[in-house]
């Protein structure tokens, strides 16, 4: 494990000395910029728009960040040949996949953290004291850290086997889909036939239901997360982040590389 | 012709050419750093990746522990296709390598390997001591340890001054230097170096020379490709020459190319117009300046000599002739057309 690592955290020293962390500050002000505006347009649900607007741009940064950095910790190794001094020492491949997810779920750590403290000073300086449904908000974020887990496997996963263009198209396409999940297994239309309900349902179960780590409308709400839904969904990600390393572990371990 | 009939009986089989030409039995004794055998490499390209192009036939080879072995080759021979494969960056179609008895499968070797890259090129938002720490960190030095190794090394390849600089702001010899420095931070045994003098300036070379010298005196093992002849002949035990993705040829870097040698030639100046007079070589010399340059053949050389000296010529260099490298694996690849044409013609 010394290897992953050591990989690791070079992996969060790249993402912070290329000003991933930058972001932030666009964050910063995007947040500072809702403060003012809802306390003139939103009298009475200053607080709802805040989480909303807050853990909305949460989620799509660390998407943004999640498949662009994503799908490049591996292809713009190999573009750059940076990894070749690196795989002809002692390091497995498979260490060298999993210090790199390790390091930007690391990072991605640290930037929805940050940004989740700046949600809550925002929400402070429309809303003091802070009530306890307010803690609510920290598991919302906790569960878009998840998210983005399982969407960095799936971006190194695509790219192994292709194109950092075709990768992120992918990424997202899987995305997407995923999002969509759950409609697709309750989807009843008139013109389906059965065959084709059943192959959907499949699909489905297969897709990553991200539709499973999104609880923004009940935290804005001020209503609880349950705690099975956080295990459940901790536990969810652990096993299918699991199996699509271990997928692009087995095809990274044959490449070629240029 | 002598020598390419003599490379091409041994092609393949580095070291019968050892046993006749006699060389050190002592290293013979030894088990090989590097052994290769029947090494293949293939790439598929086109639709659906049908088609195939072989980049490496069949390598036999071996590199003895403690010497410096010269890969030869030109472009695209089949050199960094075949350290690629030794370092497990890309997989073999056929065939398998061991370097100190263990197979290139088994990562743990690598501890005792040093390798440098092609045009090395490493994270460029490290300094240069943070990269080296890095790869210090990989191989398992303590702190102290690391600390101390990364000051020897920048020293040792001259960085010390630009230690503290991002690697993005280094120059292609100076990216050189560092890739130098990481392939023998940990003291490796087997150090493997593809084209380690590309990219520097006359002061660099020697540098590295000297670095590889130096490996050899400490008992390391170096196995590094060049296309550049005369950095082979300088540092090699022994050279093995590569072409179209086959070995044709192992042996001491004065048997490879030696034996080729084309003639002599003789840079000198004359006193005076009075000199050139006497001279009957003049004929055959090219001026540049004060300078005259005369090839000739090697049983003329010391007869020529006398002439000038009789003229009162002031010698100023007495060189063998020897092919470029490109002449040399013109020869070696016009052979192998030449070779390819006759067995057309005689089975039509």
């Amino acid at each position: 494990m010394r290897n992953v690592w050591v990989v690791a955290t070079n992996t969060f020293r790249e993402a912070v000395r290329d000003r991933v962390l930058y972001n932030l500050v666009f964050f910063a002000l995007l947040m500072m910029g809702a403060a003012v505006l809802v306390g003139q347009i939103s009298i009475g649900i200053e607080e709802s728009v805040i989480v909303s607007l807050g853990l909305t741009a949460i989620s799509v940064i660390g998407i943004f960040i999640a498949v662009f950095i994503g799908v490049g910790l591996v292809s713009k190794e190999m573009d750059k040949r940076t990894l070749y001094a690196l795989l002809a020492k002692p390091v497995e491949r498979w260490q060298f996949l999993l210090g790199k997810y390790g390091g930007l779920v690391m990072t991605l750590a640290v930037n929805t953290g940050a940004m989740a403290v700046g949600l809550y000073v925002v929400l402070w300086s429309v809303k003091h004291p802070l009530e306890r449904s307010d803690w609510y908000v920290l598991m919302a974020v906790y569960l878009i850290l998840l998210k983005l887990g399982l969407v960095v496997a799936l971006a190194m996963l695509f790219s192994c086997f292709t194109t950092p263009f075709l990768a992120i198209l992918f990424t997202v396409g899987i995305y997407i889909a995923g999002v969509f999940a759950e409609d697709l297994r309750t989807m009843q239309a008139m013109d389906i036939t059965p065959a084709t309900m059943k192959l959907l349902r499949g699909i489905s179960y297969v897709l990553p239901n991200f539709e499973n780590f999104n609880v923004m409308g009940a935290v804005s709400h001020a209503r609880g997360v349950p705690a099975s839904l956080v295990w459940h969904d901790t536990a969810y990600t652990i096993v299918y982040a699991g199996i699509v390393l271990i997928g692009a572990a087995m095809v990274f371990s044959r490449r070629n590389l240029k | 012709m002598f020598l390419w009939a003599l490379l091409l009986a041994n092609s393949g089989a580095g070291s019968a050419l050892t046993g006749r030409y006699g060389f050190s039995k002592n290293r013979n004794m030894l088990n090989p750093a590097i052994e290769i055998e029947n090494l293949s490499k293939e790439y598929p390209f086109g639709f659906l990746h049908l088609k195939k192009k072989r980049s490496l036939e069949s390598l036999n080879m071996e590199v003895q522990q403690g010497e410096v072995f010269g890969f030869l080759g030109p472009n695209g021979a089949g050199k960094s296709t075949t350290i690629k494969l030794l370092m497990r960056l890309i997989f073999p179609t056929s065939g398998t390598a061991r370097i100190l008895g263990k197979s290139i499968e088994d990562v743990s070797m690598h501890q005792q390997i040093g390798y440098l890259p092609e045009q090395p090129y490493f994270y460029d938002y490290l300094t240069a001591a943070e990269l080296l720490d890095y790869f210090a960190r990989i191989h398992g030095l303590k702190a102290g340890d690391r600390r101390e190794r990364v000051e020897r090394m920048l020293k040792k390849v001259g960085l010390e001054t630009a230690k503290k600089l991002q690697l993005r702001k280094y120059s292609k010899g100076m990216l050189q230097r560092a890739g130098l420095a990481q392939a023998i931070l940990h003291d490796p045994e087997v150090v493997v170096l593809d084209e380690p003098m590309s990219g520097l300036d006359p002061l660099g070379r020697r540098e590295v020379r000297d670095i590889i010298l130096e490996l050899k005196k400490e008992g390391r093992t170096v196995l590094f490709s060049t296309h550049i002849l005369s950095d082979a002949e300088m540092l090699c035990d022994r050279v093995g020459v590569i072409v179209g993705g086959k070995l044709r040829g192992v042996g001491t870097p004065r048997e490879i190319v030696g034996i080729q040698a084309q003639g002599m030639e003789i840079l000198f100046e004359l006193p005076g117009p009075a000199g050139e007079k006497k001279l009957a070589l003049l004929e055959r010399a090219t001026k540049t300046g004060e300078r005259y340059r005369v090839q000739l053949p090697e049983a003329e050389l010391y007869g020529d000599l006398d002439e000038l000296k009789a003229a009162g010529a002031r010698i100023l260099s007495v060189a063998q002739l020897k092919p470029t490298l490109e002449e040399f694996f013109m020869n070696l690849v016009e052979a192998d057309r030449a070779q390819a044409n006759a067995v057309e013609v005689s089975s039509q």
